[in-house]
């Protein structure tokens, strides 16, 4: 079994991932990129547990999986309150922590 | 019982508890639960002096018992708890427990109304357990523990009435006061932690000190720390002015925490660091030391201070600064083993004394410590004036009372280890100590009775139960269940004197008889036993330290006479004083230089002007911006006195730095703050992606040094 390539592309997803996070102003494609980061780690745990022939990774992995899910809710549920009071779902407007 | 003393605070603390939870729900508040606990506590401790004086001893000396249990290691460190009993010990546990059993009797008919009679008798549990939690411990760690516990409890009792200010400021002067020892009671047992290789082990700490395993410098540096804590809780100068206003708690507890036995935990640490002190002050060289000198000074400062004090709890409050003195000095002049039996005599009679003025009290004077209140009471209170005579002659020291065994024997090892200074300031003491007991004795029980001298403009309506509060002195009166029981004389404020019931007088009769005679346990001379209480409390370091280097003074006649004789001179100067009916100020008013003595005296020497004044004062503000800075304040404060009043100073000091210094340098600190806020709050955008990529940005960093450095 090659680990290289799984590696590689997770790595891929991972860049990709945070290009999305930081790049876009979209609320939900940024919530959408955190979920591609999530996931190329998932990749890489499961690639890992193959490797090594035990299921500690896979089952990692589901809780991971279960864990983004919940966190994807909150997000959502987050961009949908900041939709209603602004009409908007553009991140760089959202600066009132700003100190 | 000498394997599970632990078993006695236990006890206490399982009474503690059930008062402190269950107390409003008993019958009688509980007190009785303490009660039981603390008499199962006196005969257990009974048993265990007796099995300790049965113990087999190897040339004079008995092995301590030990018992410790590991609280955590790390690594080869390894922090003990546990008990180390010997006779020290064993007889610690007697003397607590003896005077908390007499206090707990004493204190239900002596609080009986009160309105925190449970809460009184939870901090009496918590406190006694602490007390016999801390005689029995083996490390210092342990020994820290009880000796902050008894402090909170002290707390507790002398703030017992704090809805009246003064009580609940006297309670926080207590506190605070004896916590500044305590600072350097802890850098000493840190000092020691690390001197004596990592371990709290008393035993082992003395060993190693005593056997020259720690270097003389250390020792001393470490000495001296540890006594900044015994000069803080056994009130000695110059920190000794917490004491006297401690009296603002409940006499029994005055008579238990600060007479008989609380205070005297500096000088059990003293006399249980031994070794420590005797190689860290070097009392085997002779020559005055820090603790000779301290203890010599406490001794007669604080017996003049008693000659100008109106109320007797106070003058009783400096009689025991004065003969911790004794005991502080004792010790740092090799007399370990007299201190020691000092402190045991010192118990009874001065447990004894507090509890005939609060029977005074609570009988005789309707609730008002002033003794211009009292007088002629020997008439109206027998029992208390009987009893009272006993502890005046014991602390004056006149045979064959106990005082006098433990007070000359402390003089003759001043005078033959050659502590010229110490044995001056001791007999000094002694005359002093006697001519203002008789004082006491004069005013009080004496003359005429001048209860309702000052009196007589009061409204006569008992069925009110009015207490005016001018004269209550105690506040004991205002804060008790006014209309409760009818039986209950002493709420009447307009009766004669009379005697108290037997749940107060019992309690005196009892302290009366060791008062009286527990001398013999230190008799001197053929017949019985000789000096059976030192066999009886001889451990390894006392062998070590006194024996060995030849410091153990025998009984000397040469002491003993010019000691007694200067006792009854005292008696009989005062005496003539009081009978040729000079009055007490008649002297003051007629010689300017004694007018200047008696405002000097009266104001404790302006001591509570420069603590409260000028330290207080000026640490007060900035205490809690910057602990550097006390030190400054401090200095400053010392170089103004120089210049100016006590009073003035305080004030200047506190503009100055407070003010100036304080101010400029906490505004400095502010807008440093401020500047150094401008800069980072660029980082604070309020971007989301902004903190994503700081935060990406340092993953990477940690990856990228995990790939280079591993």
């Amino acid at each position: 079994m090659m680990l290289n390539q799984f590696l590689i592309l997770s790595a891929f997803l991972f860049c990709c991932g945070i290009y999305g996070v930081l790049a876009r102003r979209n609320a939900v494609l940024v919530l959408m990129s955190v979920e591609l980061m999530i996931n190329s780690v998932n990749m890489n745990l499961i690639a890992f547990s193959v490797y090594q022939d035990n299921v500690i990774g896979h089952v990692f992995s589901l809780f991971a999986i279960a864990v983004a899910a919940a966190e994807v809710g909150v997000g959502l549920a987050i961009v949908l309150l900041i939709y209603r009071n602004r009409r908007s779902i553009d991140i760089s407007d959202v600066a009132q922590m700003k100190g | 019982m000498l394997e599970n003393a632990w078993i006695l605070p236990a006890l206490m603390v399982g009474a503690f508890i059930i008062i402190l939870f269950f107390g409003k729900k008993l019958p009688q508040g509980g007190w009785w639960v303490g009660q039981a606990a603390v008499t199962a506590c006196l005969a257990l401790s009974t048993v265990a002096g007796v099995q300790w004086y049965h113990r087999e001893s190897v040339d004079g000396l008995r092995e301590p018992v030990r018992n410790l249990v590991t609280w955590f290691s790390d690594g080869n460190v390894k922090v003990q708890l546990g008990s180390h009993v010997d006779g020290f010990a064993v007889a610690m546990l007697f003397v607590v427990s003896f005077i908390s059993f007499c206090v707990h009797v004493f204190s239900r008919d002596y609080l009986r109304d009160d309105i925190r009679f449970v809460h009184y008798f939870a901090s009496l549990g918590l406190f006694t357990a602490a007390m016999l939690w801390m005689v029995q411990s083996a490390t210092t760690l342990g020994l820290l523990f009880g000796w902050e516990l008894m402090g909170l409890c002290s707390f507790l009792l002398i703030g017992h009435w704090w809805e009246d200010e003064n009580n609940s400021t006297a309670a926080l002067k207590a506190f605070l006061t004896t916590r500044t020892g305590d600072i350097g009671l802890l850098i000493g047992i840190i000092i020691l932690f690390f001197a004596a290789g990592h371990s709290f082990d008393i035993a082992h700490t003395n060993h190693l000190a005593l056997d020259g395993g720690i270097k003389q410098s250390l020792l001393l540096v470490s000495a001296c720390c540890l006594f900044a804590g015994v000069v803080g809780k056994s009130a000695q100068f110059p920190l000794h002015t917490w004491l006297p206003d401690a009296m603002a708690g409940p006499t029994p507890a005055s008579s238990l925490i600060h007479a008989a036995t609380m205070v005297v935990a500096g000088v059990y640490l003293f006399g249980r660091l031994y070794g420590v002190f005797f190689k860290g002050f070097s009392i085997a060289a002779g020559g005055m030391n820090l603790g000779a000198w301290i203890g010599s000074i406490t001794i007669v400062m604080a017996a003049l201070l008693a000659f100008v004090q109106t109320d007797i709890k106070k003058v009783l409050a400096y009689s025991t600064v004065s003969q911790l003195g004794y005991m502080v000095m004792g010790l740092s002049v090799g007399a370990w083993a007299g201190a020691i039996f000092h402190l045991f005599t010192h118990a009874f009679f001065k447990a004894l004394l507090f509890q005939g003025a609060g029977s005074i009290s609570h009988s005789g004077s309707h609730h008002s410590f002033e003794m211009d209140r009292m007088g002629g009471l020997r008439k109206y209170m027998k029992w208390t004036f009987g009893t009272f005579t006993v502890g005046y002659f014991a602390l004056c020291g006149i045979p064959p009372f106990s005082g006098f065994f433990s007070k000359d024997e402390i003089l003759a090892h001043a005078r033959y280890n050659h502590f010229g200074f110490a044995f001056a300031a001791g007999s000094v003491g002694a005359f002093l100590t006697a001519a203002y007991m008789t004082r006491v004795m004069y005013k009080v029980f004496f003359g005429e009775n001048r209860l309702h001298l000052a009196h007589d403009d009061h409204g006569h309506d008992a069925d009110t139960h009015a207490v005016d509060e001018h004269d209550t002195h105690d506040a004991h009166a205002v804060y008790a269940v006014v209309g409760g029981n009818e039986e209950h004389e002493s709420h009447d404020d307009h009766s004669d004197p009379h005697e108290s019931n037997w749940w107060i007088i019992a309690p005196l009769v009892l302290l009366a008889i060791p008062a009286f005679m527990v001398g013999i346990a230190q008799w001197p001379w053929g017949g019985i036993p000789k000096n059976a209480f030192e066999h009886f409390i001889a451990n390894e370091t006392f062998e070590k330290s006194i024996v060995h280097n030849k410091m153990l003074i025998p009984f000397h006649w040469s002491v003993a006479v010019p000691s007694v004789a200067l006792a009854c001179a005292g008696i009989a100067a005062s005496l003539a004083y009081y009978l040729g009916a000079k009055g007490d100020l008649g002297l003051v008013r007629r010689y300017a230089p004694a007018r200047w003595l008696h405002s000097f005296l009266k104001n404790k020497y302006f001591l509570d002007h420069l603590w409260t004044g000028v330290v207080v004062g000026s640490i007060r503000g900035p205490i809690a911006k910057a602990a550097y800075w006390v030190n400054q304040n401090v200095i400053d404060g010392v170089v103004n006195t120089v210049g100016k009043g006590a009073a003035a100073t305080g004030k200047i000091v506190y503009d100055v730095v407070d003010q100036g210094i304080i101010d400029g340098l906490v505004n400095g600190s502010g807008s440093a703050a401020r500047d150094g806020g401008g800069i980072l709050r660029i980082l604070q955008s309020g971007r989301v992606q902004n903190y994503a990529a700081l935060f990406l940005g340092g993953v990477g960093l940690i990856a990228l040094a995990l790939a280079l450095f591993v």
